[in-house]
């Protein structure tokens, strides 16, 4: 660059910023919306028109204008590009979602993912040429069963939730089958329960009695005793707890469930806790659902696609759904129908989420059965570290105790100070630190619930505890300000949720219509 | 280990500053007989390049679509997508961000999600569309039961042109949630009366367009029986790039829009991730499923986006939500959106049209051609053809020539007495050498 005459120093005294013309503010740049930018004319791919035809579309054209604008490849590029700056991301810095499992997202996955041998394949062409798709699902298949210690798998299930769903569904089928579907109608669930838990079993015709957790976070048998009858079907526990606990007495539950001819369903949101280190089986755990998008690290992709292959047990195996993978000396099949069987049916079309298959087992081989373990073990290590390096100043809802991979705080510290779990997580976000998860579980009053990973280094630790320490010192001290208008420095300060949901506008219409 | 930063003397330094001596007193509430104390003899840790040359190898033993002349559709289809939607989803900030639960630093992906409602509820004709769904099978299964809610009735119609998967789903949700459901046979010619199936106890019929055997169905008349009824229609799309060129379900009075949106910007993918599309009309928003994304305004007055009408949800309502959904396939939506960004009105149109016109060539060609029957009239892109003998063992012959001709129908309702007839589609990725490929081998093994 041509130098001659260019201040190469700021200057002494720098002008207070002003007001910029565009509103901009040097890289936080607002983008308008694809409406307001494309034509409806113009399409950004070149495609050549098809040689004159008679079509067959039997008086069916489409007559109305359809309303979707064009961009060329430069205008979509930057658009793009331009949003997706505005997003904090795991690539960014820490993002200690609790439950929610924020960790690094290798590119040798992404990678995998895309070979055209698995990106590019159809899911019912002749199953003679998709024999290595069907191998790589066995392979995910037996190291799922390896490490949970379990019968069987189905990997059907498309994200967390429709995996509560297919063990539900095996459970219910199992019942049926005992003659038992008329009288067994109640699901056990704790307080503590994902809201996933009690919808699931709501969306199967159950209904839902609560079990609570006692004092120190742990569900006890003699609360699931008092709970359990002749009319439950099933308890859904997670474990770890969504509070960051080990079900101490899970073993114990176990066993009074299915003396009271129950089913033993686990929610899995937190096996990464435990992966190469307990087996579910060993737990008497009949059914459980692993989200390959937390546990085994396919990116969370701002809110899915997610994966959820259910493992059950020797109880529930039959009631699989269809379709599954069978061995058949050298060949692979798709047993596709479940005419015949004891299988509950189909609950998606195809065999399940391949892309997210071939990241987790390209996980799990780079990790190995070591590698697996020492991942749990430092995820639970950054969670207790961070625990002792905050407790002076959190609260601990249930003691000062050892904790899983992700640990939990209360509001009690911030009493009269005037500022919320929702204020503090909001000026973590002036920090450049996505906060924790907040207000879940809901056992717990204003709960910041922090899952730091085993992918935080020490560097990235050691900062992450002095810059909660130092806001968590300033928020005791008063300061209010800081917390109250946060975020001061985000694209956006705090958006009115309530406005949003009274009066909802969900699309954009063009201007004419809005005024209208 | 690559992925993990914490070395052995850091990790040492932890325990040491939490206070116990080694990492399993960590894991002390676990009974102790069930602690592992070795791996489980599975393999240990590889490097990338094993990594890599592994699943390669398991790759190369399938045929990529890509590779041969390829005709494959029945709810997925082989589409030609921009290189730049891959680039754009692959960045870290779309990539590795969560559910934009803080949406001051997540407008980037709610800001997508307000584009990509709306580009589905103007692509199916409707008025509001959600943030998507799993996949098309389970969007329908969702569909009925918003129905149930909607009407208070529990019985539920679909047509036998429906997809067999998404009827199988269908009816497991409803078995499961102990509801009603009625299953028309199969319809290869589209001729069934599904008007004189209603009746008021209905909640809903399920019909699609175009049907599982590519017949093109006028909505029309059933929307009008359905409505002097009381009973919803839910209008399924298994091919949306067919919104190019056919008249929209909304148009055509449909209550509830739901579809597969894999056709724009995602793969095939072996069946999946995929992109459930929902829509429905404004009045019965608060009934449905799954996330949507609002606009609003922030503490200056700023525009902005958020996560809204959540109290449906289940992590507000828990067993009373409206489904027990609590992610969307995000990544797959902003790929639909970009491609169909790119692609615009006149680009979708043109592309419809293109896929149109191969299909049609196709089906001319095939209907020249002795021993075999074009059974559609109208369609898009799709269309059923009979054979003499077993369409299954035609396409494992065929596949055997290189190739992948369609989808015996047999392959989805097998023992039906249909084990002749084969799904055939065809897409702009299909050159004229590919349809004399096909011709050429099935003349062949006819």
């Amino acid at each position: 660059m041509h130098s001659e005459g260019r201040p190469t120093q700021p200057r002494a005294a720098a002008p207070p910023a002003a007001q910029t013309f565009t509103g901009n503010r040097a890289l936080q740049i607002h983008e308008a919306l694809i409406f307001d930018i494309g034509r409806r004319d113009f399409t950004g791919v070149d495609l050549d028109p098809p040689q004159k035809f008679t079509p067959r579309l039997g008086g069916l054209e489409r007559q109305s204008e359809i309303g979707l604008p064009g961009l060329s490849e430069p205008e979509a590029m930057r658009h793009y590009v331009k949003l997706s700056q505005k997003n904090y991301a795991i690539d960014m810095g820490p993002y200690p979602l609790g439950s929610c499992t924020m960790k690094h997202n290798p590119r040798l996955n992404e990678k995998m993912a895309r070979l055209p041998g698995f990106a590019d394949i159809h899911p019912l062409q002749p199953v003679s040429t998709v024999q290595g798709a069907l191998a790589l699902m066995e392979e995910l298949s037996v190291w799922l069963l390896k490490l949970t210690g379990m019968e069987a798998v189905a990997l059907t299930p498309k994200a967390g939730a429709h995996g509560e769903m297919c063990g539900m569904m095996a459970i219910k089928a199992a019942i049926a089958a005992r003659g038992e579907a008329s009288t067994r109608k109640v699901v056990l669930a704790p307080e503590s329960a994902h809201g996933t838990n009690p919808a699931t079993a709501a969306a199967l015709g159950f209904s839902v009695r609560a079990v609570p957790a006692g004092p120190d976070g742990l569900v006890h048998p003699e609360d699931v005793a008092a709970a359990l009858g002749p009319d439950v079907a099933a308890i859904m526990l997670t474990n770890p707890n969504t509070c960051g606990l080990f079900e101490r007495d899970i073993v114990e539950i176990g066993r009074r469930v299915h003396e009271a001819g129950a089913f033993f369903y686990c929610d899995g949101a937190n096996f990464n806790a435990i992966v190469g280190k307990v087996r579910p089986g060993d737990l008497g755990i009949d059914a459980m659902h692993i989200n390959l998008h937390k546990t085994f690290s396919t990116p969370h992709g701002g809110g899915g696609p997610g994966a959820g292959p259910v493992v059950l047990s020797s109880r529930l195996a039959a009631f699989a759904p269809v379709p599954f993978v069978r061995r058949d000396g050298e060949k692979l099949t798709l047993v596709e129908e479940s005419e015949g069987t004891d299988s509950f049916g189909r609950m998606a079309a195809f065999h399940g989420q391949m892309g997210m298959f071939v990241r987790a087992v390209s996980y799990i081989l780079s990790h190995g059965a070591d590698g697996l373990a020492k991942a749990s073990e430092d995820a639970v290590i950054a969670a207790n570290y961070v625990r002792v390096s905050l407790n002076d100043l959190f609260s601990s809802p249930f003691g000062d105790r050892v904790c899983m991979h992700e640990v939990l705080f209360d509001d009690r510290w911030l009493k009269d100070t005037g500022i919320t779990t929702l204020d503090f997580a909001k000026a973590m976000i002036d920090e450049g630190i996505h906060p924790m998860t907040i207000y879940f579980p809901l056992v717990v009053h204003g709960a910041m619930l922090i899952e730091p990973t085993e992918s935080e280094s020490i560097v990235s630790l050691t900062l992450f505890i002095a810059t909660l320490r130092d806001l968590a010192i300033r928020a005791l001290r008063g300061e209010r300000e800081r917390f109250l208008g946060a975020p001061h420095y985000a694209p956006r300060k705090r958006l009115d949720e309530t406005a949003a949901a009274r009066k909802p506008v969900l699309r954009w219409t063009p201007p004419e219509q809005a005024e209208a | 280990m690559r992925y993990l930063p914490l070395s052995g003397q850091e990790r040492d330094d932890m325990l040491a500053r939490i206070g116990v001596t080694s990492v399993n007193e960590l894991y002390a509430d676990a009974p102790r007989d069930t602690l592992l104390t070795e791996p489980l003899g599975l393999p240990l840790r590889r490097t990338e390049l094993e990594v890599e040359r592994r699943l390669a190898a398991l790759a190369a033993k399938n045929v990529a679509a890509g590779a041969v002349p390829f005709f494959v559709g029945a709810g997925a289809y082989k589409h030609h997508v921009p290189a730049t939607v891959d680039h754009l989803i692959q960045r870290s900030e779309f990539l590795t961000a969560y559910t934009p639960y803080q949406p001051e630093i997540s407008q980037g992906t709610l800001q997508v999600l307000f584009e990509f409602q709306t580009q589905v509820a103007n692509l199916t004709g409707m008025e509001v569309a959600n943030a998507s769904m799993y996949d098309g099978s389970t969007a329908t299964a969702e569909a009925i039961l918003m129905a149930h809610r909607v009407t208070r009735r529990g019985k539920a119609l679909l047509s036998g042109g429906l997809h067999p998967h998404y009827a199988e789903t269908a009816r497991t949700v409803s078995d499961m949630a102990e509801h009603e459901i009625a299953l028309l046979p199969p319809d290869p010619r589209g001729t069934e009366d599904l008007i004189g199936a209603l009746d008021d106890s209905l909640s809903c019929v399920v019909a699609q367009n175009p049907d599982f055997f590519g017949n093109l169905r006028d909505l029309r008349p059933l929307a009008e029986a359905c409505r002097a009824k009381g009973v919803l229609l839910i209008a399924v799309v298994n091919e949306v790039l067919s919104l190019g060129l056919i008249e929209s379900p909304g148009a055509m009075g449909a209550d509830i829009v739901v579809g597969e949106g894999q056709s724009i910007g995602n793969g095939l993918n072996f069946g999946g991730p995929y992109l459930g599309l929902f829509a429905t009309r404004d009045k019965y928003v608060r009934q449905s499923p799954g996330r949507l994304c609002g606009r609003s305004v922030d503490a200056d007055g700023r525009p902005g986006f958020v996560l809204t009408l959540s109290t449906r949800e289940q992590h507000i309502r828990r067993e009373k939500a409206t489904s027990n959904i609590c992610t969307n396939s995000g990544l797959c939506a902003l790929a639909f959106s970009i491609h169909l960004s790119l692609l615009g009105e006149t680009g979708l149109k043109q592309l419809a049209l293109i896929n149109h016109a191969n299909a049609v060539a196709l089906a001319e060609a095939l209907e020249k051609t002795p021993g075999v029957e074009v059974l559609n009239r109208g369609f898009f892109n799709e269309f059923t053809l009979r054979v003499k003998g077993s369409a299954a063992d035609l396409v494992e012959r065929m596949a055997a020539r290189g190739v992948l001709a369609g989808v015996p129908v047999s392959r989805l309702l097998p023992e039906r007495g249909l084990d002749d007839l084969l799904l055939v589609a065809s897409s702009e990725i299909n050159t004229d050498d590919d349809r004399a490929a096909f011709l050429a081998a099935l003349r062949q093994e006819l």
